[in-house]
């Protein structure tokens, strides 16, 4: 009896020995180097697995970032600077300057702006209602509001305003991924330079029709009059076809354009309300 | 037992109310506005200039590549613009408009009526010809007709098949023109089979038109190699490739074309173009447009000019009723519903058809229920349920793989469905992006 159990003791107890000799020499043998920096860089990025960086997910972006000899034009739009900070410390590499973007919605119709002159019925997706006809407004530019922009973004930054039915931006969510720049068919949202305090001037139209066509499907369209342009002193408004521009890395925030539009279709947010002048201007147009 | 396609189908209620209506002449509007793009492939290059002033008939845009075709002024007078115009889609396309002044024709058209059967042209003369009259398929693809004239070579015609099934309900244009224009349309067949070079024609009609299948079966002695048949009445019949399968039992593959079975198709409505513009040298400038609806006082079949805006049609038929819910540009089932009553009429608008409120409203979308009632109407063999949801997960790989390419948009899915779920649209959307991926992978 006992010489079964010694048997069986030795020969498994030998048998495990050979496997653990074969594994030992197999595992050296077909050893694949991982640069251990991966796994901490990875760990130090938030994770979002956005695709915002232009990578896949985060750990090829993480593998970049250890590959890369230079990595100042690599950059997780998620991560804010102390994470990218960390990073750098990790690979001991320098960092770029980071310029804080957000995304922008540029257009101002709503119902009240912009009169429904039909109804759609079809499937509620963006992408295939602006391949079927121009929307529901008579603007075969503005947006059309299914809402293509909130389900693509995963940092519930982007919601459709019940009333207006447009996009509205939260600016402290955002983290310019660029998701919603993609999913919109009709290149609505624009990554601009973030100010401070969120504020912002820009052009809240893409509305590339003649002046008068344009006003007449919307009453915020831009008509290209180029009365901006003229204002600017710092050469940050261009005009092209029937259409303005601020560049917001031109832009110095210096309010001179939002008065002058005649159509109300430059927006200036989350500035402190303008101080009453002595002539009757039309400053008060706009809404922070 | 009537000859039809064997897989799938539909059959609506047909509700072709304007059957027994003449085709009366719209008289000429005040303007017009032809846009340059009325056809499938590359717009035509604008001729002429604002100030210019034109003649009915005389070229106003010419074609710019292989798959183009001519265009032409419809009436005379003056040209007030060369600009963007809103089309059926509500998109703004370049367009020339023109203010009516009188109605001069031009001088090479032979505006006689009466019918003028010989011909000395050959083939080549023949499509050329076409080409020149700017004349499409008429029955609503508007594939430009002198591209099917000249066969590839290595190929060969065996028989000219001519569409006179009209499948879509309500509309009646094509019956009318059988039965008015019965001769034309066979001298036009007659001219098709020399510019193909066949013995043979074969003129499908659905048999809810027995006195269109009647007249032309009496016609038919008259003219020889043209047959008469009727087919059972079944949707969507009047497509290319179902006409075949149901006429001559071939088959077109995939990705192919009905030349690959030794065939090719027009419809009625384009071969009494090709009449028209071979014998009298008329250019494609008008075409009969049905415009039905229940709601309508006063529904018919209309001549008109290309480019009159759609209010002026339904001022012909009546005004616009006050239930209105939808005006459709086309039949019920592939038409398109217009959001602006003053876009133009086009060479492929077969129909204008106005749908009171109750009618035009989609029900709300239901859950997918598994029911496969689409897998077994889709005539291509497709699984509409299965693109549906591919595509709305953005698995372009499968919906490629699934032949999405092959769906005509019929409709017959979404009209099928008892979920009412929206499955055309996120067909189409998957054919849309499919073909940019396929296009993008050939450059």
């Amino acid at each position: 009896m006992s010489d079964v159990v010694v048997y069986s003791i030795v020969s498994l107890s030998v048998l495990g020995t050979l496997a653990a000799i074969i594994l030992y020499i197999i595992a050296q043998k077909f050893k694949v180097y991982e640069d251990p920096r991966i796994d901490k860089v990875q760990e130090a990025l938030p994770g979002a697995n956005c695709g915002g960086c232009g990578m896949p997910g985060c750990r090829p972006f993480a593998e970049e970032l250890v590959k890369a000899d230079d990595i100042s034009e690599l950059n997780c739009p998620v991560a804010d600077n102390e994470a990218m900070g960390e990073i750098a410390k990790i690979l001991g590499k320098e960092l770029g300057e980071k310029t804080p973007l957000v995304a922008v919605v540029k257009c101002n119709g709503s119902p009240e702006h912009r009169p429904k002159t039909s109804h759609y019925e079809g499937a509620s997706e963006c992408r295939i209602a602006t391949e079927l006809y121009r929307g529901e407004s008579d603007c075969p530019y503005g947006c059309l509001g299914l809402g293509e922009c909130e389900r693509a973004c995963k940092f519930d930054a982007i919601h459709i305003n019940k009333e207006t039915g447009l996009p509205v931006v939260t600016d402290e969510k955002c983290t310019a991924c660029n998701a919603c720049v993609v999913a919109c068919p009709r290149d609505i949202i624009e990554l601009r330079k973030k100010n401070k305090k969120d504020r912002k001037v820009y052009v809240s139209c893409i509305n590339e029709d003649k002046g008068g066509i344009a006003r007449k499907s919307c009453k915020v369209a831009c008509i290209g009059c180029g009365k901006c342009v003229e204002v600017c002193q710092f050469d940050a408004i261009t005009l092209e076809n029937n259409l303005a521009y601020i560049d917001s890395y031109k832009c110095t925030l210096c309010r001179k354009c939002p008065p002058v539009c005649p159509t109300n279709a430059i927006l200036e947010e989350n500035f402190p309300p303008r101080k009453e002048k002595k002539k009757a201007g039309d400053s008060a147009a706009n809404k922070s | 037992m009537l000859k039809t396609f064997p897989k799938g189908g539909v059959h609506p209620a047909e509700n072709k109310v304007t059957a027994s209506k003449p085709i009366e002449t719209l008289p000429v509007p005040k303007t017009v506005s032809i846009p340059v793009a009325q056809h499938l492939g590359a717009p035509s290059t604008p001729e002429v200039k604002k100030g210019d002033t034109v003649k009915a008939g005389q070229l106003i845009a010419k074609s710019s590549a292989f798959v183009s075709t001519n265009i032409h002024s419809s009436v005379s007078g003056k040209v007030l613009k060369v600009d963007k115009v809103t089309d059926t889609s509500g998109y703004r396309q370049t367009a020339v408009v023109i203010q009516v002044e009188g109605d001069e024709w031009d001088e090479s058209i032979d505006t006689g009526k009466e019918l003028k059967k010989d011909t000395g042209l050959t083939g080549e003369e023949i499509r050329n010809k076409t080409l020149e009259a700017g004349i499409v398929g008429l029955g609503g693809a508007t594939f430009p007709s002198h591209i099917k004239l000249s066969v590839p070579k290595g190929k060969k015609a065996e028989v000219l098949i001519i569409n006179g099934a009209e499948c879509e309900p309500y509309l009646t244009a094509d019956h009318r023109l059988m039965l008015e224009k019965g001769e034309e349309l066979m001298v036009g067949i007659r001219l098709l089979m020399k510019a193909l070079d066949v013995e043979k024609a074969m003129i499908g009609i659905e048999n809810n038109k027995p006195d269109a299948i009647e007249h032309l079966s009496s016609l038919a002695g008259k003219y020889k190699g043209v047959s008469v048949h009727p087919l059972k009445v079944m949707y969507p019949q009047g497509a290319e490739k179902q006409l075949i399968k149901a006429l001559i039992n071939r088959e077109v593959p995939s990705g192919g074309l009905p030349i690959d079975v030794g065939t090719v198709v027009h419809n009625v409505g384009t071969a009494v173009a090709v009449y028209e513009a071979v014998q009298k040298n008329k250019p494609l400038i008008e075409r009969v447009v049905t415009v039905s609806g229940e709601s309508l006082k006063n529904p018919g079949n209309f001549m008109v000019r290309i480019g009159t805006p759609v209010s002026e049609l339904i001022e012909a038929a009546g005004g616009l009723p006050d239930d209105t819910g939808k005006i459709i540009s086309g039949g019920p089932m592939m038409g398109k519903a217009l959001n602006s009553l003053e876009v133009p009429i086009a060479k492929g608008t077969s129909g204008i058809l106005v749908f009171p409120e109750n009618k035009a409203k989609r029900d709300k979308p239901q859950n997918c229920i598994r029911c496969a009632k689409c897998v077994s109407i889709c005539p291509m063999g497709l699984e509409p349920y299965l693109l549906r949801s591919a595509s709305e997960r953005e698995m372009w790989e499968m919906v490629e793989n699934e032949r999405v390419m092959d769906c005509m948009e019929c409709g017959s899915c979404s009209y099928i469905c008892p979920s009412r779920l929206p499955l055309l649209d996120y067909i189409r959307l998957g054919k849309s992006t499919v073909s940019k991926i396929i296009r993008s992978r050939k450059q």
